[in-house]
């Protein structure tokens, strides 16, 4: 007997057509590794359904509570300050429990000038994270190095760690980091980010 | 040049700057008979005057130093008992390469000082951290910056590059991109120094001596700041403060860059009190031009300096409030703080660092709503202020963590060159504002908030009250209306002309490529001017070549003295309080390391 295929009309997620990383079986599921090549047509294993939707549901949860990790050094930490206090209000896209412990967040906004000299602390803390993790790139400085073309900044974090979200601005607006981490938001739930 | 003025369409009548002018400032004739005046008091072979400078100036001989900053300190009519700054100024064609320079402060007689010691390369200088603790700091900076080497000098090791760092970055031959890279094995273990008083007691304690480092990433230090504690039991028995680890090169890139390009890097000082620092530099570039900024950007200059010291004093309380627990009243007042940086947005554009000044007034005029939106915001500001004090000035929690704690005597303040609130909390009215009045600020009536005591209290009660006094004097500002009249100086060697004459006019069009292409151009010589800032006296020394660069941007940074200070202020106490004490000395970042 052929294998019902199960439609996913109730999915608390509404699917996006055509985004997953490997292109799967059925345009817009995303499949586990080494599973690509199977045959559609009849041989549809229930547990790559299954499985499918658990990454969905876990991505859409993680996406929802990310819990950052401000890496403050200079000017944006005081428009970070700005965007998770009362006015801008981050705790409404439920990004408001900022850890100070790299052990207990998922997201590192680093937020300021990185010099050479805490560059090695800035990897110290993203190694301590837990995976999966993220990071923004907040302002000019943390992108590029700014116009701080000088003999002790770091010309742009990824020199040292990898980068999710780059947000323009010296320094960028609050409205700017929230939409950084609303992109953010969605690239993980798309499921587009995945490492370690 | 000087033709071209002949021909402006432009009423300017004033005198073309070429590069070749000295800058003979205002203020010389009496700098020279009071230099006279101080040199006959002091009765010391080895100072001669150098005439002509905004200050009195003196150039010592490198062997007598000691003598003459201790003579200078000691001297019972002059008193120059504060260290303002001590920075080097390297000229490589000199055969004596380097200027070492002192300035000082006497409270007594508001007055100020500034002494010059000439070096060659690998000269070497006696330290003055015994007369004037704040040396210490500041000799380990020039020593990081120029390779100068104090003799004496109880740890004369690099303060704002890392360990792994080659050469000495101020340095006119230094390339300003050069960089060196700092890896996991080259991070020296800092020890701190037990503190004399806990020396002997090592044996007879219960507990063995862990070492606990605070930073550089820890919520507490608010940026960038290490703190490396020895702790005994839970009393600190000693620490040693870190920095660097935002030295964005501030001085470096000042060298490379137009005057007017410097405004956005001196915004990034002090980034809590952003218009505040241009002002400082601004008005010291228009020292040395000799010109004065409209009286309407003036009078916008002091109400936004107002404003971002609110803004300022608003972030120290409030995060300093979070250490200790009180989350409430950092989301209280960052509402009214918004307000605050909307109206600085709506003037220049960009909210936290407005960049909103230029030598010779303001980039645009204020728009037509600025003094009702000023009004409304000081309207609403008593009642944060008020609801905040009130939450906390009667609590038992907040009392007993900061009464009594991080004390500071008035003699270490002013030995360790305090200035702003926390000087003032140890009762001492020392305030640029009423001494160096600038902006008109003698035209206001306001008060200088003093405390006694120089606990972590005594701070609190100077921020809270200097709110009001800036409300006070935002009052009276606002009341006076803005005067009429351009914001710009009419002068087209400082500003460029108005685009509708640039394109119809042969004269502005010149003059508009001359400033674009060629900058503008002080007289060569050097100036220095200083502001009352958020954290206290921020001043910036240039010294100008003639060219477009700057030759040398030195800022005073008031955070440093104060953060120098911290770890004699912490020794005794516990980790809880030290925590209570940092916040409430503001200890910015952008300004401590430049």
């Amino acid at each position: 007997m052929p294998v019902q295929k199960i439609d996913t009309p109730n999915s608390i997620i509404p699917r996006k057509a055509g985004v997953a990383p490997g292109e799967g079986p059925e345009k817009g599921l995303i499949t586990l590794p080494g599973e690509a090549a199977r045959d559609t047509g009849d041989d549809l294993g229930g547990a790559t359904y299954l499985t499918t939707k658990l990454d969905q549901v876990v991505n859409w949860a993680r996406g929802n509570s990310l819990w950052p990790l401000p890496f403050g050094t200079a000017c944006c930490a005081i428009e970070f300050m700005s965007m998770v206090s009362s006015h801008y209000d981050i705790s409404r896209f439920g990004a408001e429990v900022v850890r100070f412990s790299p052990r207990q967040a998922d997201l590192m906004i680093v937020a300021g000038t990185i010099v050479d000299k805490i560059a090695p602390v800035l990897k110290t803390i993203y190694d301590q994270m837990p995976e999966p993790k993220y990071v923004i790139a907040m302002g000019a400085c943390a992108t590029s190095g700014g116009f701080y073309r000088a003999y002790h900044v770091v010309q742009g974090i990824d020199e040292i760690v990898p980068v999710d979200m780059w947000v323009p601005g010296c320094p960028p607006t609050p409205d700017g980091l929230m939409y950084a981490i609303l992109k953010l938001k969605e690239k993980i739930e798309r499921g587009e980010i995945r490492r370690g | 040049m000087s033709t071209l003025t002949k021909l402006s369409a432009i009423p300017y009548t004033g005198p073309a700057p070429t590069n070749r002018n000295v800058y003979t400032p205002t203020e010389a004739p009496a700098a020279d008979a009071r230099g006279e005046a101080i040199l006959a008091a002091l009765n010391l072979s080895a100072l001669t005057q150098e005439r002509g400078q905004d200050l009195p100036t003196f150039i010592v001989d490198r062997a007598e130093i000691i003598n003459v900053l201790r003579a200078l300190h000691d001297h019972a009519s002059l008193q120059f008992t504060l260290p303002l700054e001590l920075f080097a100024v390297d000229y490589p064609n000199r055969e004596q390469r380097f200027d070492v320079v002192y300035q000082l402060y006497s409270l007594a007689n508001n007055e100020r000082v500034r002494l010059k010691v000439r070096l060659a390369d690998g000269e070497t200088l006696a330290t003055s951290s015994g007369v004037y603790q704040a040396y210490d700091w500041f000799e380990r900076e020039i020593f990081d910056m120029f390779g100068i080497r104090f003799d004496g000098h109880p740890n004369l090791r690099r303060i704002l590059t890392h360990e792994n760092f080659q050469g000495h970055a101020l340095r006119k031959d230094y390339d300003p991109a050069q960089r060196w890279l700092l890896t996991d094995a080259g991070i020296a273990t800092i020890h701190p120094k037990i503190a004399p008083q806990f020396v002997q007691e090592e044996e007879d304690s219960d507990f063995e001596r862990v070492t606990l480092n605070l930073g550089p990433s820890h919520p507490a230090t608010h940026g960038t700041l290490r703190i490396v504690t020895t702790l005994d039991g839970e009393t600190i028995v000693g620490a040693d403060c870190e920095i660097g680890y935002l030295h964005r090169c501030f001085e470096k890139m000042s060298e490379t860059h137009t005057y007017q390009q410097v405004i956005p890097y001196t915004d990034r000082l002090n980034y809590c009190s952003a218009i505040i620092n241009n002002v400082g530099y601004c008005m010291t570039v228009e020292k040395m031009l000799g010109v004065t900024a409209p009286e309407r950007a003036q009078h916008v200059r002091l109400i936004l300096s107002e404003f971002y010291r609110i803004s300022d004093h608003i972030i120290c309380i409030g995060t300093n409030l979070v250490d200790m627990g009180a989350l409430t009243n950092f989301w209280w007042l960052f509402q009214p703080r918004e307000e605050i940086i909307a109206l600085a947005e709506s003037c220049s554009g960009a909210r936290l660092l407005p960049s909103y000044l230029r030598i010779g007034g303001l980039a645009v005029d204020v728009p037509s709503d600025f003094l009702a939106n000023a009004q409304r915001i000081v309207n609403m500001l008593p009642r944060y202020i008020d609801d905040v004090e009130a939450l906390v000035m009667k609590n038992r929690i907040f009392r007993d963590r900061v009464e009594g704690v991080g004390v500071i005597s008035r003699e270490d303040a002013i030995n360790f060159g305090f200035t702003g609130p926390c000087l003032r909390a140890t009762g001492v009215p020392f305030d640029v504002r009423k001494s160096n009045p600038y902006l008109g600020y003698e035209t206001y009536d306001w008060d200088v908030p003093v405390a006694e005591g120089g606990d972590t209290f005594a701070r609190f009660l100077v921020r809270f009250e200097e709110m009001r006094q800036s409300l006070r004097i935002l009052q009276q500002a606002i009341d006076r209306g803005l005067p009429p009249g351009p914001v710009m100086v009419d002068n087209p060697y400082v500003a460029l002309p108005p685009k509708a004459k640039v394109y119809n006019e042969m004269e502005s069009l010149i003059y508009h490529f001359k400033l674009i292409m060629h900058g503008i151009q002080p007289p060569v010589g050097e100036a220095y001017f200083q502001v009352e800032g958020g954290n206290g006296e921020v001043g910036f020394y240039i010294v100008s070549d003639g060219t477009k660069h700057p030759y040398r941007v030195r800022a005073r940074p008031p955070c440093f003295p104060i953060f120098e200070a911290y770890s004699k202020m912490i020794t005794g106490q516990t980790i809880p309080d030290a925590i209570a004490a940092l916040g409430s000395l503001n200890i910015i970042a952008g300004e401590l390391d430049r």
